[in-house]
């Protein structure tokens, strides 16, 4: 039966984000090439100030020439980044950034100093020609403060990717905080549990108090998992015993369950409710469609360095729970398994490992890989 | 006397249910509880209730598979079928089809109210089937209609809103060929060879004019995947391509046999289905 994380679609927008931030297409709107656009003739000006104050003061004229070849190099850059591939941020990969504003400088310089020399019936070029020192005397100002500006404005974008990168993941962590809360509160285990209880004050109020404070605990724990980075692994398995203790009530004789965790581990930092969707997999999709009872083990070990962490369940099996998982009516299956990787993947990268392998007498061994560390936030 | 059973794979649940339906309902004669799918059919065809209480998820069969069972499987001289009531925790999907069918639920705790409420209607409707039967010139169980007629869209359509959520069914394809294994070699056998579909106990048997194969799915995945005006399903585990079908006989029990234009062998056409062959 879909439970509550049907609504959710199992594969969820995240990292599309990031592959092509936001950021990207909007640095070639129109907008924005009119706003950069009004930036580099107001950077022109100034520089044109500056330029007249240290040659000779003909102002104008200067400003004429900074224009010119000011734009020209801007109009070069626009369509090259337009034009070349590999885009990160609005700007092509790597070198070829370099490559295109060293280019454009040369470019937009003669560009812009031709368009100004028809502008005032001058050849700039054939005062070069005899004086080559003043093209280097004009050059350089130009070369210079193109880099500046190009600088300037290559920052600029990255910081804004940066701004929505974040703003991307923040949205991801959102989804993902929301997505695990929704598949531990599964609305089926939440009022079958109250169903119980329900009939076990009347019957036993003693073991109804009991199974109450397995519940709170199990809520207490599930609503705390999205705010905690980690938590030591003892509290790990003291939820998924409060966890187990409710499937108990629930299931008598059908389950048989046993947890083992070495004291001396018990002080691992591991991320909060890790196991629990193993465990609730091996219930929902092995022993509790299963007729007759079955056995659960949940177990921790150190191999070396490696924390090794195991559910294995005497259920019907991964063929039989994936068949199953492909009827309409039990759609929603397999997402705890891809948040497991997600979230070994995110805090440990390719030193944590996951594996679901068919147990050795029939059931589901899944096993949970993890580097062993102590430290934890509490 | 009213007989009923529960079918309720949590003991405590199963239990409670007892105590409540023995306060709500005190006349009620209670079978022993079924603790599965599989148990509930088995002791709901030996017991013969008239109520039959059960709970959606469980170990085997569901209990949507367990009614499907009881109606097919129940014997046509017996009295009318049981009158079956769903019991669900939570299943958003299931209670709207619930809704639909106009098919009595009961929600997981189950309220005094509420449980009151359904007794109230199934004495209703079972005093409506008594007053029925004394008069003779009516046919035999006029409920029985309207409860298969319930059990018919409750099985027949899928909640179109779970269909959407699984992406990978919204998806797939009709099919036109399958491919199936006959010994070491995989045959193609084109959709419209097909005479029928036979749902084994992990197979399913693909029967053509000329042979028969097996492909590894289940009879519920592949339905959704058939064109519904080509292929009728005609029992819970058959389906058969409407032109191959050559002629249909009704025996009294309600049953239609159904024989094949390029096979000899009949096909049965359980009474939930049997209303497909009604004659123009």
């Amino acid at each position: 039966m879909p439970a509550l994380d049907v609504t959710l679609p199992p594969d969820l927008p995240r990292s599309t984000a990031l592959a092509t931030p936001p950021a990207a297409a909007a640095l070639f709107d129109a907008g924005h090439l009119w706003r950069h656009g009004v930036q580099v003739a107001l950077a022109n000006v100034a520089i044109a100030g500056l330029v007249s104050t240290i040659n000779d003061g003909h102002f104008g004229r200067t400003l004429v020439y900074a224009q010119c070849i000011g734009l020209s190099i801007w109009l070069v850059i626009e369509c090259g980044r337009w034009l070349m591939p590999n885009r990160t941020q609005g700007w092509p990969a790597g070198w070829h950034s370099i490559a295109l504003v060293v280019g454009a400088c040369m470019l937009g310089y003669v560009a812009g100093t031709t368009i100004s020399d028809a502008i005032f019936g001058y050849s700039s070029w054939l005062g070069y020609l005899r004086q080559p020192r003043a093209l280097l005397r004009d050059f350089g100002p130009t070369a210079t403060f193109c880099a500046f500006v190009s600088g300037w404005f290559w920052m600029r974008g990255q910081a804004r990717a940066n701004r929505a990168q974040a703003a991307a993941a923040a949205h991801d962590a959102t989804l993902a905080r929301l997505s695990l809360l929704q598949s531990q509160l599964e609305p089926h285990m939440l009022f079958n549990t109250l169903a119980n209880l329900r009939a076990l004050i009347a019957a036993d109020p003693q073991r109804a108090q009991d199974m109450l404070d397995h519940l709170i605990a199990f809520l207490r724990a599930t609503l705390n998992a999205s705010r905690q980075a980690e938590h030591p692994l003892a509290d790990e398995f003291a939820r998924i015993a409060d966890y187990l203790a409710l499937m108990q009530v629930r299931m008598g004789d059908r389950l048989r369950a046993s947890t083992m965790l070495p004291p001396e581990l018990g002080a691992i930092a591991v991320p909060p409710l890790l196991l629990q969707p193993l465990v609730e997999n091996a219930i929902k999709h092995g022993l509790e469609p299963q007729r007759g009872p079955g056995e659960l083990h949940v177990t921790a070990a150190l191999d070396g360095a490696t924390l090794v962490l195991c559910v294995t369940d005497t259920g019907r099996g991964l063929e039989a729970a994936a068949a199953r998982a492909r009827e309409p009516m039990e759609a929603g299956s397999g997402f705890g398994l891809a948040q497991i990787r997600e979230r070994l993947q995110t805090l440990h990268g390719d030193a944590a490992r996951f594996t679901l392998t068919a147990g050795a007498e029939g059931g589901t061994r899944a096993e949970i890989r993890l580097p062993a560390s102590t430290r934890h936030p509490s | 006397m009213t007989t009923a059973l529960i079918a309720e794979d949590e003991p405590l649940l199963a239990q409670a249910l007892r105590a409540e339906l023995a306060r709500a309902w005190p006349e009620l004669q209670l079978l022993d509880s079924a603790v599965d799918g599989d148990d509930a059919v088995e002791r709901a065809l030996a017991g013969r209730p008239d109520i039959v209480f059960l709970d959606i998820r469980m170990p085997g069969r569901s209990g949507l598979e367990a009614a499907e069972a009881i109606v097919e499987e129940w014997p046509a001289n017996a009295a009318a079928l049981p009158l079956i009531v769903f019991v669900t925790a939570y299943d958003q999907y299931a209670m709207q089809a619930f809704e639909r069918a106009a098919v009595d639920y009961l929600q997981k705790p189950v309220q005094p109210a509420r449980l009151a409420a359904c007794c109230a209607r199934l004495k209703d409707m079972i005093a409506l089937r008594a007053a029925a039967q004394q008069a003779p010139a009516s046919s035999a169980a006029p409920g029985d209609a309207a409860l298969l007629g319930r059990l018919r869209t409750l099985l027949g359509a899928p909640p179109e809103t779970t269909r959407a959520a699984s992406q990978d069914d919204a998806a797939a394809p009709p099919l036109t060929i399958l491919q199936a294994s006959i010994g070491a070699t995989l045959h193609m056998i084109p959709v419209g060879e097909v005479i029928y579909f036979e749902a084994t106990d992990k197979y399913v048997r693909v029967v053509t004019a000329t042979r028969e194969a097996l492909i590894r799915i289940s009879l519920r995945e592949l339905l959704p995947r058939l064109s519904a005006e080509r292929f009728w399903q005609i029992h819970r585990g058959t389906v058969v391509r409407a032109d191959a079908i050559a002629t249909a006989t009704r025996d009294d029990s309600g049953k239609v046999f159904l024989t094949l234009r390029e096979r000899p062998e009949r096909l049965v056409a359980s009474r939930l289905h049997a209303h497909l062959f009604r004659g123009m």
